[in-house]
Parts: structure tokens; C-alpha cells; sequence
């Protein structure tokens, strides 16, 4: 869906969406990085099961809602990526955390 | 960080790093926070590390953020980023949620300087994938240099879909489809304001300019449409639209393949914590959208409490630094950095450059009005994506006696959900006022309240 104007020289790192390894741009959110990987939605919602994808990028509308390193509702678009993230898809509700 | 500060100033956008900036300088002990990592708000996201070479796609008046920037960064004021306000009360203790940790900070002043949001565009099918904000569509081009792969159409109204046309445009992008829903009749309501507008010919040459290159790259243009549909089951598939009467006064009925369709009409303010803070909000006709009353200064209806920039009512980036530095001397007078003869001489020419700033708005209010089906959505159409609740759903809420969005919240949850109504709250407000004949000022908006932001006991509890 979306792509870099220029893939050359950008320097990037190594995370795991959805359990791949995806090398993506040092600096971007989450949500970017997802979009950047191709994927076709970041949760599912609570109410209705849908699909839903990133929609404001602003940290408004808290459609981007994702498990980042085993932490369910973390907002992607206000997040920047990391060496070694590992990011999944939420599926409804947040579950309760685990001890950590 | 300290916790307490003089002056907390809320918001790095070109209001709140001018307010902080001018603050710091004449002598207050200054904190800015701010969401993001880097200082510039959504209008000059990212300036500080952006390269020469985005002058081509971004355009000149973004990178003008950037001495705005230095300014700021180089004036002692200290810079929290980074940070999600996640609680404010109205005795002004504002709690911050930073890398997982949580913290409060007092003030004896606070500007709010917290900008604006898209406004919501409720429309059958935008809560598809595929379906996003002109403004993300903007964001992802300025903080990560991306850009649509595929079919992309970009509906709406209002000076910023032009804007970002023109961008992606240079940028190289192929826009499939421009489909503008403002309605014919808002050209001759708007022309009145048209003189009042000269002193700021320059944004009128602007929007010229890029209506010039979208009819030159050939993208075809669809105008005074009605009737905008997303279409598609897992993702967007396609858009379909009724266009406005051609010259036969036929309407043609028109579907686009799409992968990507970003929508946008207008801006309203981003009004959380100026309700939090207990600061007053009207409704305000000619922007239709609430705002928070201040005077000259910036002054809100709360005694210590200033506000500046888009989240007091829509002015723009330019006006928006203007009225923080405004702020900045009403701050530093009020806590005796300055006198009031200082004040009012370094004030006079901020005035008069905020008027001329200023002059272009009623314009623009009237160019581009919200149109009306997106104010007030057909039943079936989505309006809390939060709690999946929708038009109809709403209207028969209000038809059973819910008298203001608060009601209809604990009778639907629409607006219980993570946003807290900040995609719904104006759709809300409009169908309870549309379906019981009252006023929007009777019908009043949704209620904040701490938290907002997401934040697990683990972090509350870790200070």
C-alpha cells in the first residue's frame, strides 16, 4: 500500500512483525513500518471483529492499537521502531498481562 | 525534569515552540511538552532532521518551521518529548506518561498549545483498510519519506487536500482520482469575504497555484460530488460517488478501483485538554466546530490558563505562532518578568502581523464548509470506530429522550471507547441536535476524562 520515494541509502534495522523478520528504515512508527511491510491490518476490533489499518497517524483515533513487545494497546503510530521489536496483530480486547 | 515549572507549555507545534521560546527568553522558567520525538507539531513534523531535498515535495513553507525550531531549541526552555499527557485536572496537575514511567508536574501558568485534528469525515466504508486521513496520508510522507503503492484517490474538501495533492505530485506519486465534495453553492458565499482576504494574497496565490498543477498533471478532478461511498469487504476495493450536475444538469454515477483513498474535510480543534482543564468551549457557526474562547493574550476562561494556536479555533500555523507568542508576554507580565508598557510595545507588531494572518479564514470557513451528509451520516454509516456504533443507532438514542452526547454515550458507548470521542464527538453532537431541533450549544459535547491515553497500573505505579 505504501512505499519509500527513495529505498536508497536509508539506514535500517531488524524487527519481527507477526513473527517475520522485517528490515525496515531507522526513525519511522510502528504503524509506518507496518504499512511499509505490506500488511493488511494491525487488530481486529472488539466489537465486530474487523479489520482495521492505521488511520490518522497522529495518535487521535487509536485505530493502530498493537501488541508491541507483548504489551497489548500500544498506539504503533506514536511508537518508533527498535532493533529486535517484536510486533503482532491484536486480536479484540487487550488481554490482561502476564507477570513480566 | 523538575516538577513544577513556572510555565508548562503543552504542545511543540509552531504555537506552543513559540510560546515556549519567547517565555524562556524573557525570563521564565519554561518546560514544553510534547508527544513526539522531535519539535514541530503535525504542520512541521520532523523539520529538525529533514534534508534539503524534501524542499522539492514538502514546499518552502514547510521547511520555514525550522528556524522556529533552532529558535526554540536554543532558548533555554526545557524540552520534554516524547511524553503523553494522560492526565490534567482543573487544579493543573498534569500527569506524563514517558518510556513506561509515570510523572506529575505542577505550574503556575499553562499553555495550552495542543493544535488540531481532521475533522471527522463519517462516510459508508471509511473504516476500511485502505481508508485514512489526507493528514496520515502527509504525516507518512514527512516522518518516513513514504508514499501510496498503488491506486490512491483523495477526497474531500478544504486548502490541505490541495495541498498534499500538489505534494504527492511532486513527490512522483500517481494520484488516480481528486473527488471534491464542496458543494457548488459555497463559492458565492464565500466571495463576500473575498476583499477581507487580500492583505494575505499570499495563501490565495498558494491554492491557485496548486489547483494550476493538479489540472496540468491531468489527474482527473470530480466536483460537488455526493453521495461518496468506500467500497470493499476485507480492505477497500473501490469508490463510488454521484457527481454534482454537469451542464446538462445530469448526475452521473461513478466507481474507481482503489487501494488507497485519503480523505480530508478541514481541520477542527483538538479540544482534550482545554477540557480538562475546565476551560470554557463554544460552539462556533462559521467553522462549525467547537473551540475554546480566549482573549487577545491567549487568556482561557480558567484564571492560569492560556491557550494558543488551533485548539483555541482554526487559525493556521502561521497565525498559531503569533498568538503563542502573544502568550509568552501575557505569561511573563502576569508572573512580573515584564511590565505592561513592556508588553504592550513588543505586542504591537505581533498584532499586527496576527491580523493580516488572520484576514484569509473567514474565506477559507466559507470556501470549504464540511459538507452536510458527513456531518449528519445515513443510519447504516459508522460513526464511533471505537465501540462500533452508528448513526442510526444514534438517532434512536436521541429519539428515546438522550438529550446530549453524554446521554447517548452511557446508553450506546458510543464515545467509550479509546479515543474517547475524538472521531465521534462532532458527528455525536450534530445527529442529537439535527434529531431533537436543538441548538449545538443545548446539545453541548462528550465529557473528558483521565486517562487518556492507554496506561497499565504497572506504569501508574511506576514513578
Amino acid at each position: 500500500m505504501f512505499r519509500l520515494i527513495d529505498e536508497t541509502s536509508v539506514d535500517t534495522l531488524k524487527l519481527s512483525i507477526e513473527g517475520r523478520e522485517y528490515e525496515v528504515p531507522v526513525g519511522i512508527s510502528v504503524a509506518a513500518a507496518v504499512l511499509l511491510c505490506g500488511f493488511d491490518k494491525v487488530r481486529n476490533t472488539p466489537v465486530t471483529d474487523s479489520p482495521r489499518l492505521p488511520y490518522c497517524m497522529m495518535g487521535i483515533c487509536f485505530d493502530c492499537l498493537m501488541i508491541i513487545d507483548g504489551v497489548p494497546n500500544q498506539q504503533a503510530c506514536q511508537l518508533e521502531v527498535r532493533e529486535n521489536m517484536t510486533i503482532e496483530v491484536q486480536q479484540g480486547a487487550a488481554e490482561l498481562l502476564q507477570e513480566r | 525534569m523538575k516538577n513544577h515549572y513556572q510555565l508548562l507549555v503543552i504542545g511543540a507545534g509552531p504555537a506552543g515552540l513559540a510560546a515556549a521560546a519567547d517565555a524562556s527568553r524573557l525570563g521564565l522558567d519554561v518546560a514544553l511538552v510534547d508527544e513526539q520525538k522531535a519539535p514541530g507539531g503535525q504542520i512541521y513534523r520532523n523539520v529538525g532532521s529533514a534534508r534539503e531535498g524534501v524542499r522539492t515535495y514538502l514546499g518552502k513553507d514547510y521547511l520555514r518551521g525550522k528556524p522556529l525550531v533552532e529558535e526554540f531549541l536554543q532558548s533555554g526552555a526545557i524540552y520534554i518529548n516524547n511524553a503523553s499527557v494522560w492526565y490534567l485536572d482543573e487544579r493543573l496537575e498534569t500527569g506524563l506518561l514517558i518510556d513506561g514511567a509515570s510523572h506529575f508536574i505542577t505550574a503556575d501558568r499553562l499553555i495550552l498549545a495542543t493544535g488540531a485534528q481532521e475533522r471527522p469525515m463519517p462516510l459508508p466504508g471509511w473504516q476500511l483498510p485502505g481508508v485514512m486521513t489526507a493528514g496520515a496520508g502527509q504525516i507518512l510522507l514527512k516522518s518516513a519519506a513514504m508514499i501510496p503503492n498503488g491506486r490512491v484517490i483523495l477526497a474531500g474538501s478544504g486548502p490541505l487536500l490541495l495541498l498534499i495533492a500538489w505534494q504527492y505530485l511532486r513527490a512522483g506519486v500517481k494520484i488516480d482520482a481528486i473527488i471534491d465534495t464542496t458543494p457548488w453553492s459555497s463559492l458565492p458565499g464565500a466571495l463576500p469575504y473575498l476583499p477581507r482576504a487580500l492583505p494575505a494574497f499570499d495563501y490565495l496565490l498558494k491554492g491557485l497555484s496548486f489547483m494550476l498543477a493538479i489540472k496540468k498533471a491531468g489527474i482527473p478532478v470530480y466536483k460537488a460530488v455526493v453521495d461518496l461511498r468506500a467500497e470493499g469487504h476485507e480492505s477497500l476495493e473501490s469508490v463510488s460517488f454521484t457527481t454534482g450536475r454537469g451542464k446538462g444538469n445530469e448526475r452521473t454515477k461513478i466507481s474507481i478501483e482503489a487501494e488507497t483513498l485519503l480523505l480530508h474535510q478541514g481541520v477542527i480543534p483538538n479540544l482534550r485538554l482545554p477540557l480538562a482543564a475546565g476551560c470554557e468551549v463554544e460552539w462556533d457557526a462559521q467553522q462549525q466546530s467547537w473551540k475554546t474562547p480566549k482573549d487577545i493574550w491567549g487568556q482561557s476562561s480558567v484564571d492560569r490558563v492560556l491557550v494558543a494556536g488551533d485548539c483555541a479555533g482554526i487559525v493556521g500555523a502561521r497565525a498559531g505562532e503569533l498568538q503563542g507568542r502573544l502568550c509568552a508576554l501575557q505569561s511573563a507580565h502576569q508572573l512580573q518578568k515584564i511590565d505592561l508598557e513592556q508588553r504592550d510595545r513588543v505586542a504591537t507588531r505581533i498584532k499586527h502581523s496576527l491580523k493580516k494572518h488572520l484576514s484569509i479564514r473567514p474565506f477559507l470557513d466559507t470556501l470549504y464548509p464540511p459538507a452536510r451528509a458527513y456531518q449528519l451520516p445515513e443510519d447504516e454509516t459508522l460513526v464511533c470506530r471505537c465501540e462500533e456504533v452508528n448513526a442510526g443507532q444514534i438517532r434512536q438514542a436521541a429519539r428515546m429522550g438522550c438529550v446530549g452526547p453524554n446521554q447517548v454515550k452511557a446508553f450506546t458507548r458510543c464515545g467509550m471507547g479509546p479515543c474517547q470521542g475524538c472521531l465521534c464527538g462532532s458527528t455525536v453532537s450534530a445527529l442529537v441536535a439535527d434529531e431533537t431541533g436543538a441548538s449545538m450549544e443545548q446539545v453541548g459535547y462528550f465529557r473528558v476524562r483521565p486517562p487518556f491515553k492507554p496506561i497499565t497500573l504497572g506504569e501508574l505505579a511506576n514513578t
